[in-house]
Order: C-alpha cells, then sequence, then structure tokens
C-alpha cells in the first residue's frame, strides 16, 4: 500500500477524484474527534478504507486504531488476512467479541441470521464503541449498496445509545460537515458514500491492494441450501439430511459469517476476470447476503438499532 | 444500452452531479428511477423486489412504481413521497452521473438544498397540469443561489395532458419569465414523461411537435466543468502531519486554483510568508496539485501554520475580515436571531458568529425583498454577520470552496443555517485598535483585585437584584471597585428602545455584555442582576470576556416560591393576561447547566447567599 512504489499507471480521473475526497473525510475524522475509529470487517471495501487511510495520512500512520467485530463465525480466510494485514502495515487492530452473545450459545445456524446479527454484530459493536469510548467510527459502507444507505449522510449522527433516526438527519451542505456533538453522542462516518462497487474493483486492481482469496474463482467445496451456494468452513455447520457437499469453481462477491455468505458459480481468478464479470452481471452483490432478505426495509430497522 | 465499460464510465465527458427537485409529486423519483430502469441498472433480484413493493406501496396501479427504486426510507414507501435527499449512480457509454432526488415537500427544503450544495446541474420537474407552483419557485431560487449555472425544466407528466405542445410552450413561457432574474447560463425545456419513458432515454413517439434533445442527451452534453482549477489558489489546511521531528506538513485539499513546488505563499491570516518545498503523497511526492487534490504541502520556512489557516499565493489573497454579509437560508424550526452566537463552520475552521443585523428575507414567489426581524424555518435573507475572530474568505459567486458557510445551534448542535457570503465589509486588517498605554494589566495591579462579571440569573422575585446589592455592599466595604447593571435600570436608559419578544431580548443581553465589557476592562467588578432566560445569550456573555472573568451565579427559587413572593405584583398580572411574554408564565427559562455558584433560597436569608458569592470571588483569586 504505501510501502510501495508510485503507481505505474495513473488513476483515471474519476477514481482520483472519488480518493481524494475521501482522504479529506478521513483526516477531518482524525482532526475533530477526540477518539476515532475504523470499523475493519476484512471485505473489499474496508481494503479500500483501510489504503486510503494509511495515504490520507502519510508519511505518518493512521492516528486512530482499526476494530474488528468478530462474530467468530467469519471465514477462516478472513481472519488470517485480517492479522497478515495488521502486521504489515503495523496498525493496531482491536478485535471484539460479544461476550454475553457467546454465553448464550447465539450462532447463525441454531438462533436464526436475524438474532445473530442482532446480538453478535449490532449489540457487539455497540459495546465496543461503548468500551473504548469512541466518539466517532468510520464504517465502509457505499450508497450504491442498497436503497436505505443511499439516503445516508457521510457525517451520520447518533444520539446517545446509538440511534439513527433517518427522518432528522442533519442537513449536509458542500463539504462543511458538521462534527459538533454532546457527550454520549457519536458519528458514524461513511468515507465510501459514493464509490460504487466497480469503484471499488478498479481501485483495487490500480492500486495493488490486497483482498481476502475468497474472491477469486477457485475449486472450494460447497452445498445447496435455500437455492444458495455455502462453503462449509468448519465442522460446526451439520449437514442436513439429504445434504453433501460438492466441489464446484465458485467465489464470493460479498464475505461475512460463512453460513451467511453465498457463493456464486465463476471462473473469474483474477481482478481483471472480477471486474469483466461484474459489468455483465444480472444481480446486485447483496443478492448474496442472507441477512438482508430477513424482512421488508430490513436495512433500515437493523441501522436504526445500531447496525453499520 | 450497455451503460458501463471498464475503463471507467466513459471518461470522455467526465462526472456530472445533478439533482432532480421541484414540487411534490412532480415526478422526481420517478425520473430518476426511469433513468436507472433504461441505463439498465436495476438488476434482476432489485426489479424482483421492485415488483413486490409495487404491489405493496405503489401508486401506479398494475405497473411497475419507479419511484419505489428511489425512495428507500420505510417512510417514504409508506406516504409515497420523498423525505430526504438519495445520492445514486448510473451512467451512458458518454458520461458517468451521481443524481440527488431531493424531496418536494417545503418541510424538507433543506435536504433539497443539501443535494443542491454539490451539483453543477438541476432537473427542475413541472407537473404539466399543474405548471409553474411556489415549490418550483423556491427550488429555482436555491438552486441560483448555490450557484447552479445550468438548468433542465423537465415538463413532466405530458402524457396526461395529450402530449400538447401549446401547454409545453405555455409553462416554458411562465417559467422562463420567473427565472429570468436568477441568471442560468443555460435553461433547456423538455417535455417528457417519467412513468412512460418518453423523451428521457427514448424519444418520443407522441410528440412530433418536439426535436430538441432528449433529457439523457441533454445531460450528456452540459458543459459544466468546474472552474474551480482557474480560480487563484486556496488551501484550508486540514490536518498538521508530524510524524517526527524532520517532517512537519500541512495535509489538506486544495479548495481551488494549483500549487507547485517553489510558489511563494502566504497564511492568509496572519500574512506570514513562505515557499512550497514539497507536495507530498503516499505515491511520491507530485510536480503540481489542482483543485480537488488531497496532498500535503510542506514548506520552506517555520511559520505559525495550524488547522484552519488557508495558505494563498502572496500575489493573489483572499479577504480577511471580521464583518460579511451574506445570504442565509434558515433550516431549523427555532428561528434565527440576529445578536444570538451560532458557530459558524467555514473552510476547516470553527468560529462563533452573530447575525449582527438581517437586512431583508427573500419571498421566493416574486424575489421581492421584505423587511423582517427573524428568519424563520425554509425562510431565506441577506444578513450581516460578524465573527469573534477574523475569517478568511472570498464571495461565493467568485469561489465556491471559500465563500460557503454553515451556522450551528450552540446547544442542540443542529445545522441551523447555510450561508453564501456576498462581500466583506470591514476589512480586519485595517481596524487599527487604538493603542493603549494603561491596559487591563496595569488597573489590575493598582487596583489590588482582579475584575469580573457576577452574572445573576433567575426568574423575576428569585432575589437577583437582593442579593447582588448585598455583594456590592460587602465588595464596596473591602475596597473593591464595582458597578451594578440591573436589568430594570437599563430598560429605562440604554435599552429603552427594546421591548420583550425573543429577538428584543437577545439584543438586551448583548448590549448589556458589551457594557459589562467595558467595565471590565477598566478593572472593576460588575455586578449584573438580568432574568436572561436563554442559555445562548449567557453563553455569548461569557465570550466575550477572557476565561475565568465571567461567573455565573443562578438564582435557583422555585416558580411557586417566586410567585408567592411577587415584589412588583407581575405574576398576578401576568397570570391575568396583563402582561405578556412574562418568563416562567409564557416565555420560557432556560436555567444554567455549568453555573458557578447556584443559590437555593437559604433559610438564614439573602445575607447568607451574599456570602455564598463572596466566597466564590475568594475561591477564584479575583479577591483577596
Ligand atoms: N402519468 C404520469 N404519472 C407520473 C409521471 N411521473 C410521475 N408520475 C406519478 O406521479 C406520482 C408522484 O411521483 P413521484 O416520483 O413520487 O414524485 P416526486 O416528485 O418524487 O414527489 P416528492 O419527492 O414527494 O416531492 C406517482 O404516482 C408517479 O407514478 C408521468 O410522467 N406520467
Ligand atoms: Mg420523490
Amino acid at each position: 500500500m504505501t510501502d510501495h512504489k508510485p503507481t505505474c499507471s495513473p488513476l483515471p480521473p474519476h477514481l482520483r477524484q472519488l480518493e481524494s475526497e475521501s482522504i479529506g473525510i478521513i483526516r477531518e475524522v482524525a482532526a475533530e474527534f477526540r477518539n476515532p475509529v475504523m470499523l475493519y470487517s476484512i471485505g473489499k471495501d474496508s481494503g479500500v478504507m483501510l489504503h486510503l487511510a494509511l495515504k490520507a495520512f502519510y508519511p505518518a500512520k493512521p492516528p486512530f486504531p482499526l476494530l474488528h467485530i468478530d462474530t467468530r463465525w467469519k471465514f477462516r480466510a478472513m481472519i488470517e488476512h485480517r492479522d497478515r494485514i495488521a502486521e504489515r502495515y503495523g496498525v493496531r487492530l482491536l478485535v471484539h467479541t460479544n461476550p454475553d452473545g457467546l454465553a448464550r450459545g447465539i450462532n447463525p445456524i441454531s438462533s436464526g441470521s436475524q438474532l445473530h446479527t442482532q446480538v453478535m454484530k449490532t449489540e457487539a459493536l455497540k459495546q465496543a464503541l461503548d468500551q473504548w469510548q469512541f466518539d466517532a467510527a468510520f464504517g465502509g459502507a457505499r450508497r450504491d449498496e442498497e436503497k436505505s444507505r443511499a439516503k445516508e449522510r457521510i457525517f451520520s449522527f447518533r444520539s446517545a445509545g446509538h440511534v439513527w433516526d433517518p427522518r432528522n438527519q442533519r442537513p449536509e451542505l458542500w463539504n462543511l460537515y458538521n462534527t459538533r456533538i454532546n457527550q454520549g453522542e457519536t458519528i458514524r462516518v461513511f468515507p465510501l458514500s459514493n464509490w460504487t462497487e466497480l469503484d471499488i474493483w478498479q481501485y483495487t486492481r490500480a492500486e495493488d491492494i490486497p483482498v481476502v482469496p475468497l474472491y477469486f474463482a477457485a475449486a472450494r467445496p460447497v452445498l445447496e441450501r435455500d437455492g444458495q451456494l455455502i462453503m462449509r468452513d468448519d465442522e460446526r455447520m451439520p449437514l442436513k439430511p439429504g445434504e453433501r457437499e460438492q466441489v464446484r469453481m465458485v467465489r464470493f462477491r460479498s464475505l461475512g459469517c460463512y453460513p451467511l455468505s453465498a457463493a456464486i458459480e465463476s471462473r473469474a481468478e483474477t481482478l481483471d476476470d472480477i471486474i469483466a464479470e461484474m459489468l455483465a452481471t444480472r444481480t446486485s452483490e447483496r443478492s448474496g447476503r442472507l441477512i438482508d432478505s430477513d424482512e421488508a426495509a430490513s436495512m433500515e430497522k437493523k441501522k436504526r438499532d445500531g447496525y453499520f | 444500452m450497455t451503460a458501463i465499460s471498464d475503463t471507467g464510465a466513459a471518461e470522455r465527458n467526465g462526472l456530472l452531479r445533478f439533482l432532480t427537485c421541484g414540487s411534490v409529486d412532480d415526478g422526481k423519483s420517478t425520473l430518476i428511477g426511469r433513468l436507472l430502469y433504461d441505463t439498465q441498472l436495476v438488476l434482476e433480484d432489485q426489479l424482483a423486489a421492485l415488483e413486490r413493493d409495487s404491489r405493496k406501496h405503489g401508486t401506479t396501479g398494475e405497473d411497475l412504481d419507479l419511484a419505489l427504486l428511489v425512495d428507500g426510507l420505510q417512510a417514504e414507501r409508506e406516504q409515497g413521497i420523498t423525505i430526504d435527499v438519495a445520492y445514486r449512480f448510473f451512467a451512458t457509454p458518454r458520461r458517468s452521473f451521481i443524481v440527488a432526488d431531493t424531496p418536494g415537500h417545503e418541510q424538507y427544503t433543506r435536504n433539497m438544498a443539501t443535494g443542491a450544495s454539490n451539483s453543477q446541474a438541476a432537473v427542475i420537474l413541472v407537473d404539466a397540469r399543474k405548471g409553474v407552483l411556489t415549490q418550483t419557485r423556491r427550488h429555482s431560487y436555491i438552486c441560483a443561489l448555490l450557484g447552479i449555472k445550468h438548468v433542465v425544466l423537465a415538463v413532466n407528466k405530458i402524457d396526461l395532458v395529450e402530449f400538447s405542445g401549446e401547454r409545453f410552450h405555455q409553462i416554458v413561457a411562465d417559467y422562463l419569465g420567473f427565472a429570468a432574474p436568477l441568471k442560468f447560463s443555460s435553461v433547456a425545456s423538455i417535455p417528457l414523461s417519467a412513468r412512460f419513458g418518453d423523451n428521457v432515454i427514448r424519444r418520443s413517439e407522441h410528440m412530433g411537435w418536439y426535436d430538441g434533445p432528449t433529457l439523457i442527451e441533454q445531460l450528456e452534453s452540459l458543459e459544466a466543468g468546474e472552474e474551480l482549477q482557474g480560480k487563484p489558489l486556496r488551501f484550508p489546511v486540514q490536518w498538521v502531519n508530524r510524524p517526527n521531528l524532520d517532517f512537519r506538513g500541512f495535509a489538506g485539499t486544495v479548495a481551488s486554483g494549483v500549487v507547485r513546488p517553489g510558489d511563494r505563499v502566504v497564511v492568509a491570516a496572519s500574512g506570514r510568508e513562505s515557499a512550497v518545498q514539497r507536495i507530498v503523497t503516499a505515491d511520491g511526492d507530485l510536480p503540481e496539485a489542482r483543485a480537488g487534490d488531497a496532498v500535503t504541502l510542506t514548506l520552506r520556512d517555520e511559520v505559525d501554520v495550524a488547522r484552519g489557516d488557508v495558505l494563498a499565493h502572496a500575489d493573489a489573497r483572499p479577504e480577511v475580515v471580521d464583518q460579511f454579509a451574506a445570504e442565509v437560508l434558515w433550516m431549523i424550526e427555532e428561528p434565527m436571531l440576529p445578536g444570538r452566537s451560532y458557530l459558524m463552520r467555514i473552510g476547516t475552521r470553527y468560529v462563533p458568529a452573530r447575525v449582527t443585523s438581517l437586512k431583508h428575507k427573500t419571498d421566493v414567489n416574486t424575489l421581492e425583498h421584505i423587511a423582517a426581524k427573524t428568519l424563520g424555518l425554509n425562510e431565506i435573507g441577506l444578513c450581516n454577520l460578524s465573527t469573534a475572530s477574523p475569517v478568511v474568505l472570498d464571495p461565493y459567486t467568485e469561489n465556491r470552496a471559500t465563500g460557503a458557510f454553515v451556522l450551528i445551534d450552540r446547544f442542540t448542535n443542529a445545522t441551523a443555517g447555510a450561508g453564501m457570503i456576498r462581500f466583506g465589509l470591514r476589512r480586519a486588517t485595517n481596524i487599527h485598535r487604538q493603542a493603549l498605554l494603561i491596559d487591563k494589566a496595569a488597573r489590575t495591579r493598582l487596583n489590588g483585585h482582579r475584575p469580573a462579571v457576577l452574572w445573576f440569573t433567575g426568574l423575576s422575585g428569585s432575589g437577583k437584584s437582593t442579593v447582588a446589592n448585598i455583594v456590592e455592599r460587602e465588595l464596596h466595604a473591602l475596597g473593591v471597585h464595582t458597578y451594578m447593571l440591573d436589568g430594570d435600570n437599563v430598560r429605562h436608559g440604554l435599552n429603552r428602545d427594546l421591548g420583550f419578544t425573543d429577538a428584543d431580548r437577545v439584543e438586551n443581553i448583548r448590549r448589556v455584555g458589551e457594557v459589562a465589557r467595558l467595565f471590565v476592562d477598566s478593572g472593576a467588578i460588575v455586578l449584573c442582576s438580568f432574568i436572561s432566560p436563554f442559555r445562548a445569550e449567557r453563553r455569548m456573555v461569557r465570550e466575550l470576556l477572557e476565561a475565568g472573568e465571567f461567573i455565573e451565579v443562578f438564582l435557583d427559587t422555585p416558580l411557586d416560591e417566586c410567585k408567592r413572593r411577587d415584589p412588583k405584583g407581575l405574576y398576578a398580572r401576568a397570570l391575568e393576561g396583563k402582561i405578556k411574554n412574562f418568563t416562567g408564565i409564557d416565555s420560557p427559562y432556560e436555567p444554567p447547566e455549568h453555573a458557578e455558584v447556584v443559590l437555593t433560597p437559604s433559610p438564614l436569608g439573602p445575607q447568607e447567599e451574599a456570602q455564598r458569592v463572596l466566597e466564590a470571588l475568594r475561591e477564584r483569586q479575583i479577591i483577596a
């Protein structure tokens, strides 16, 4: 990332514009908040966000830590990638798991995706923010991901208790972000708001940003459940009667808890292939996320509760 | 139409940011849904969801309701209106677009302004059946104020007026009549149907009489390049980067102009000069940085530069002023009160600011100027503002990056107003204060005590004047220079022209604050007894003074006790409705949150309370 030579081909103008906008946002947070943190979910968006943070403060390191909310159900390859990245770039990495959820044995399989997400992601995140007293948290969400995200500000205010009130957001004019908060209130900041999925991949390629290998197609054992391809990453996920694993060429468009992240059949083994595939695809990246179809308007509801 | 290619959505005409605006239900969201749908950006799973949604919330019978692609909040879908701005992205082989879909509802005007502030062009919709409405005019005016130069007048729902050319031309003539004074560089008028797609991407088969461009052709060909690169250099410093003793860089985004190593630059506010040494980025040093680039500059000399400073070329400097005139759009329920202190954000800086006068507000229907005392929600007016310290700025029409600001409510932190600077009123550099030989410090040495303001606040009848009088008598006996400013006395002289409206109360306290400051400068301890019901004004006086000079004494006497005492019979009259705006009865009192001294009625009487005030002065070593 920052320890490499200048990139050979210059960025296309619109990526350069997006890059500068995001760097400006990241610096703004460092300058105005007492104790910011960057949510690091290990996915492609987090990778780009971290890369931008490293650029923003070069030659210094980013003046904030990374935080990973570990549900304990992430793909093993994700955790390996996370630890490798933290070491390679010498950034401070905090990891938090909801201890109550662990004690209650909450898991995505028998508890259901909704409860699992609520307890192990949303609640866990709030615990971590409270525990370390963070007053601003970066998230890698993009407006093109989902309808309610398209409505969110770049600096998104949360009242004490982490509540988002989508009907009463602060107007956000020009780039004059209102960073003022009172005790107990926090701000979620989305530096990638104006990026699209295609921008993320093109930028990842142009800047040679490392990503989890699961994004690339490979022969992997998967099983079919409710019409989706699921990769059993460990023994905790029992096979249902009649299910069996089959090796197929698959990759993931979006990474999360393995029982909740569906694979797609693909031959895209390089970044070029991924980009070509994206241009031809007729489904959205969230179609493989099982947690979004839980209920209508589910993303907005989760976000009001404090989900990122 | 294949929308996107790998090289990034056709860079040929660059990125265009535009918004859709206009009155409620004119079809803004439907139009954006149509643009997404016809550029094939609606994917299969999203289309399936849209079909489900349309059956549940749709307003279009059996058909797909394209607005539901954009109206993403639950409340919006249920009510069939847009509440907040949505940002969507789409591309054609010729250009990529970021579009802000804004609400038509007057109540949500601030969200429309949010969308407009970053747009280069506006598509203003009009319902062909209804013609130009108040909101059409309001939005056009806001677009013009925010500096949008290119407008597309989309006469929508043309299908509902039998594709009538006559109706179209009538609306266009109407609109152009209104918009002429707004001085847009281009207004293109297009008849279309968002619902059925006529003249959006696909040329209509029903309007042989129209031979102008379709909406997408118009948007693709707009020459709306930001001219910020051609303007003088403005570099607001965002962050001082100091990883070690050998490196001191100033990180920020070039707001306008171009900067190169070797350029002579000045810190605008202080006038200190230096030269740019390097333009540092993680990808290596750059030979130049242009408007929009986020970089880190190092300078040749050790000059004092901090976040909030602006670097400029020595031969093209911005204005440095502490008073200026600006158009302000008000965005919160609580009205803007001249005299009240707000936090102003301009560039990378926050500074306390007050509106010193409201010259007029503008009627959005007629663009006429109307005299006014305050600005309400969604109103727009021309104001004079003054800042606590000089700020660096340019007129908004000359430079959008350094001519814009927002005002923030100091208690709720709500973004209360958006401002566009017209011109600076008084050069801060021209105010040569009379150089003084004897100053406050000298007077303090002579007096043997430090100056301060004792600010007694509380309800009428809470005992402010009684306690203040005892304190003054005691201080006088100790040989302390004192002066008393009392609400009733001041209102007979200095403030005789003021009444009891919120705006007048603010001005009352402002004047008292300034007078108190002069007495503090003379070395005295000033005792001020004012109901002063609003936190904002008490804070304003606090900020006029140096740290530690303002001592807020809150007489925390319950309302019932004050009513019982009623020394001047005022409560009785207020309760009969004979006095209006009486604090505690029909006008609010905001108790202090961090008063230095809080006095609850003492069984030992006011003498005891006065002693507590004197102790507070001793603790702070204001008196011995
Ligand atoms: N017949 C016809 N109906 C239309 C057309 N465009 C929009 N409509 C209908 O007008 C209604 C309002 O459309 P919206 O797109 O929600 O209007 P809007 O301007 O976004 O409304 P707000 O955002 O709430 O101000 C819907 O029922 C649309 O289907 C059109 O060209 N022809
Ligand atoms: Mg709408």
